[in-house]
């Protein structure tokens, strides 16, 4: 159907893919495997349209295609649906389905009724049961992504792409979701489904194409291996995942949170956080989980001290209350947050390593006010060797580096305020296996050196493999904590679904 | 590989100057004179000093749009404050001003001016596009109400030294600008404040989770903006010898035409104080050439904005190749 031949990619000073060669059958979800770097994207990147000068050739029902931009890939049939949705917050779903390709009456005006009645229509076949006409902004994030879907299939594509599509949807909309996806497939068209999330693909996939350092490894049925020889293939090497078997210390709390509750900024009368309370220990790895909307991000945050005004309850720090009102208050009395999203929160993209990992200790990197930039240069130098950050020199700008190495980044900068609680949000989401474990090991030795970690995440693997307590977040509340040797995934789940569901 | 195409970026603007300067002396021979030359860098000082002051603003991914009103306005004041000092009818006050002191008053008024923006802008979350505009016309109504809509002439020997003495063989308005660009050089390159701004700029969440005080920073930024164009104000009074109530119009675009011209992003988080000189030097010479040549002052105003959209479209273009 879609069959991709010799393909090769070169950027300035990179061999992005390297004589890559795959074969993509109709009726089949063909998932696309590889670690941050391995070329994954630049070759979608090709098959859609967006990079029209490449060496190769691609055939689409045996004829060779070259297309020069995404609208040609589409015209063509391959429509894809990336990580980050391209739609417009401030139209109607039938707006954004029909951006660009508007139906017109005789009279050159919208026919807003026809497309409407086609919207629906894709909708219903989608079972999004939701009027054509609310706006994409007051979609959640799962519904946005049912929509471009929908964007997909009006062009009648037969190749749809779907680039790590249940990063930032909940596990019920990762059920809807795989229901259509399954319904595509069956219906005859070409699935091709990136992701990061190993467990998801045995669900979902069926047949694998393992790409590594912009090279094609190795393609098969799905049925026919299992997870450890897929990660072997991806990584190259066998790699052992990390077990905290380590037994909490049960000595005075460093952190104490106590009544935590936060107002939502426009409807005064919600509650995000109810009625927060929970300790932490030296030296202790307390993992917090819940599903989107749980809440855990803004707990993070109001302990953090960013939601000033909103919030109530008390933050002691060993022994002694405290209260922020921004940031730099919290860093100051020893709390550190690493941001849900590096890109955006995190990090300055367009400066390089040593300012970023810098920035949150500038005041004490003066002399006669001036900045010290040896000093600056060393506390990077350290961070690098310390955290393996792989990076061509303290001087490289930090958006040339992949995922791994910028949430690393973000690690030493929250890390130079030597902190006694350090929080993670996320912290390995986007990033490949190797980095994964390399961050849980740094985790580990943190929390053994005496700190004080929270880590909040979505995914129950990680949640299990590190922490040494649990807590799980429903709806604003804590409903469940449970001690590492209690902790399983049915039970964590069973208290992370919402009652009022 | 960044700091190559980096110093590439810097060198096409400078190889546009050297051969604008080459065509100019083979079609005037008045051009490459030391006394037009002089000509030029004080000419050219006044928007070297508003441009500065723009960069900072424009590197925090904001605008001033009030600088050339705020140059009225503290022109005005210093002026009047010189000749007039402030009489109190009622209490049969009246207080005198030495030059120092009606300068700082001028100084002061700028960067109130500016914190007030700054204000604004963090407190109440006017977008700078909007306040700094709304500014623009309050300075100027103040300005015409404190004038009374006349100039402030004669305004002493002492004081028009600032806009039209020399010092050492070179003259005074140079001089100020030059202190101002190398202040801001090392403000942008060796301190905290310079690092905040850049990081501002770059990506304000994150700037925001470091523990960077992102208001403080602001206010600071547009204070000196308003400052650097009370500068400029003091330059323009001081060479006419007089403050004029309708000065400084429009000279907010041709700073931001300086910086722009000078590579720096209007997005923020990215451009150099020495881009904004050759770009107030581009155009300073640029405006000079026209007007030796007798091009129509009309033509002169095509020219410009030709040149302004042709050097971005040529940035936009060299750092697509990064």
């Amino acid at each position: 159907m879609l069959v991709a031949q010799n393909i090769t990619k070169k950027f300035p000073g990179v061999i992005a893919l390297q004589d890559v060669s795959m074969e993509l059958y109709p009726g089949k979800v063909n998932a696309i495997l590889g670690e941050n770097g391995a070329g994954k994207s630049t070759l979608m990147k090709i098959l859609s349209g967006v990079y029209p000068d490449y060496e190769g050739r691609i055939l689409l029902r045996g004829e060779q295609v070259n297309f020069n931009n995404p609208r040609e890939a589409q015209n063509a049939g391959i429509a894809i649906i990336h990580q980050e949705l391209n739609l417009v917050p401030y139209l109607s779903i039938t707006e954004n389905i029909f951006l660009g390709r508007e139906l017109t009456n005789s009279w050159g005006m919208l026919n807003a009724n026809a497309m409407k009645t086609r919207t629906q229509r894709l909708l219903s076949r989608l079972k999004l049961n939701i009027d054509p006409d609310t706006l994409v902004g007051d979609l959640k994030v799962g519904q946005q992504q049912v929509v471009e879907i929908a964007k997909a299939l009006l062009t009648d594509c037969e190749v749809i792409i779907m680039d790590e599509p249940t990063s930032a949807i909940t596990e019920s909309e990762v059920e809807v979701l795989f229901g259509i996806i399954t319904e595509l497939r069956n219906e005859g068209k070409v699935i091709v489904y990136i992701s990061h999330k190993l467990d998801e693909l045995f669900k979902i996939a069926d047949r694998y194409i393992v790409l590594r350092d912009g090279k094609t490894i190795e393609a098969g049925e799905m049925k026919a291996i299992t997870q450890d020889e897929l990660i072997r293939k991806m990584v190259g090497r066998d790699i052992n995942v990390i077990r905290n078997n380590k037994i909490a210390s049960a000595e005075a709390p460093v952190l104490s949170v106590q009544h935590i509750n936060l107002k939502h900024p426009e409807h005064k009368n919600r509650e995000l956080l109810k009625n927060i309370s929970f300790n932490l220990c030296r030296g202790e790895v307390l993992g917090i989980f819940g599903l989107m909307g749980a809440g855990r991000t803004e707990l993070l945050e109001t302990i953090f001290g960013l939601h000033e005004g909103l919030s109530g309850g008390t933050v002691n720090i060993d022994g002694q209350i405290v209260s922020f009102r921004s940031p730099g208050e919290a860093m100051a009395a020893g709390i550190a947050l690493v941001p849900e999203d590096r890109k955006k929160d995190g990090l300055i993209l367009g400066l390089d390593v040593k300012t970023n990992i810098g920035l949150t200790t500038l005041p004490v990197m003066q002399r006669m006010g001036f900045l010290n930039e040896a000093k600056e240069q060393q506390l990077a130098q350290k961070y690098i060797g310390s955290l393996q950050i792989k990076t061509s020199s303290a001087s490289q700008l930090v958006k040339n580096l992949s995922g791994g190495n910028q949430q690393k980044i973000v690690l030493a900068k929250c890390l130079a305020t030597n902190p006694k609680v350090l929080m993670l949000d996320e912290p390995t989401r986007g990033i490949d296996i190797n980095a994964k474990n390399e961050i849980y090991k740094l985790i580990l030795e943190l929390a053994a050196g005496g700190m004080g970690v929270i880590v909040v995440s979505s995914e129950l693997p990680e949640i299990l493999t590190i922490s040494d307590r649990v807590l799980v977040m429903a709806e604003g509340c804590i409903t469940a904590q449970f001690t590492a040797a209690e902790a399983s995934e049915d039970n964590i789940l069973k208290a992370a679904i919402p009652k009022t569901l | 590989m960044s700091l190559n195409t980096k110093n590439l970026a810097r060198f096409q603007s400078l190889i546009a100057l050297v051969i604008l300067c080459i065509v100019l002396s083979c079609l005037s021979d008045k051009f490459l004179t030391v006394d037009n030359g002089w000509n030029v860098m004080r000419q050219i000082s006044v928007n070297i000093c508003i441009a500065v002051g723009m960069t900072l603003v424009v590197l925090t991914s904001g605008i001033d749009l009030s600088v050339g009103s705020v140059l009225a306005l503290c022109g005005a004041i210093t002026a009047g404050l010189l000749k007039n000092g402030v009489d109190v009818p009622s209490g049969d006050l009246y207080i005198g001003f030495t030059l120092f002191g009606a300068i700082m008053a001028g100084l002061l008024t700028g960067s109130a001016v500016g914190a007030f923006n700054g204000f604004t802008i963090t407190r109440f979350k006017v977008p700078p596009f909007v306040a700094t505009l709304a500014m623009l016309t309050i300075a100027r109504g103040l300005t015409l109400l404190y004038t009374k809509g006349f100039p402030i002439s004669v305004l002493g020997d002492h004081f028009d030294f600032i806009g039209t003495g020399w010092f050492l063989g070179i003259p005074v308005p140079v001089w100020i600008s030059a202190i101002v660009v190398l202040g801001a050089v090392v403000l942008t390159n060796k301190t905290q404040l310079g690092r905040y701004i850049y990081a501002i700029g770059g990506n304000e969440n994150a700037a925001r989770l470091s523990g960077i005080k992102i208001s403080k920073v602001k206010i600071t930024v547009y204070a000196l903006a308003g400052a650097l164009a009370a500068v400029g104000g003091l330059l323009v009074t001081s060479r006419l010898d007089s403050a004029q109530p309708n000065a400084g119009i429009s000279y907010e675009l041709d700073a931001i035409a300086a910086v722009v011209i000078g590579g720096t992003s209007l997005s923020g988080g990215k451009g150099t104080i020495w881009g904004t000189v050759l770009g107030a030097v581009i155009i300073g010479v640029l405006n000079n050439g026209l007007v030796l040549l007798n091009v129509s002052p009309f033509w002169q105003q095509v020219v410009k904005g030709a040149v302004i959209l042709l050097a971005v479209i040529i940035d936009k273009a060299s750092s697509k190749n990064e």
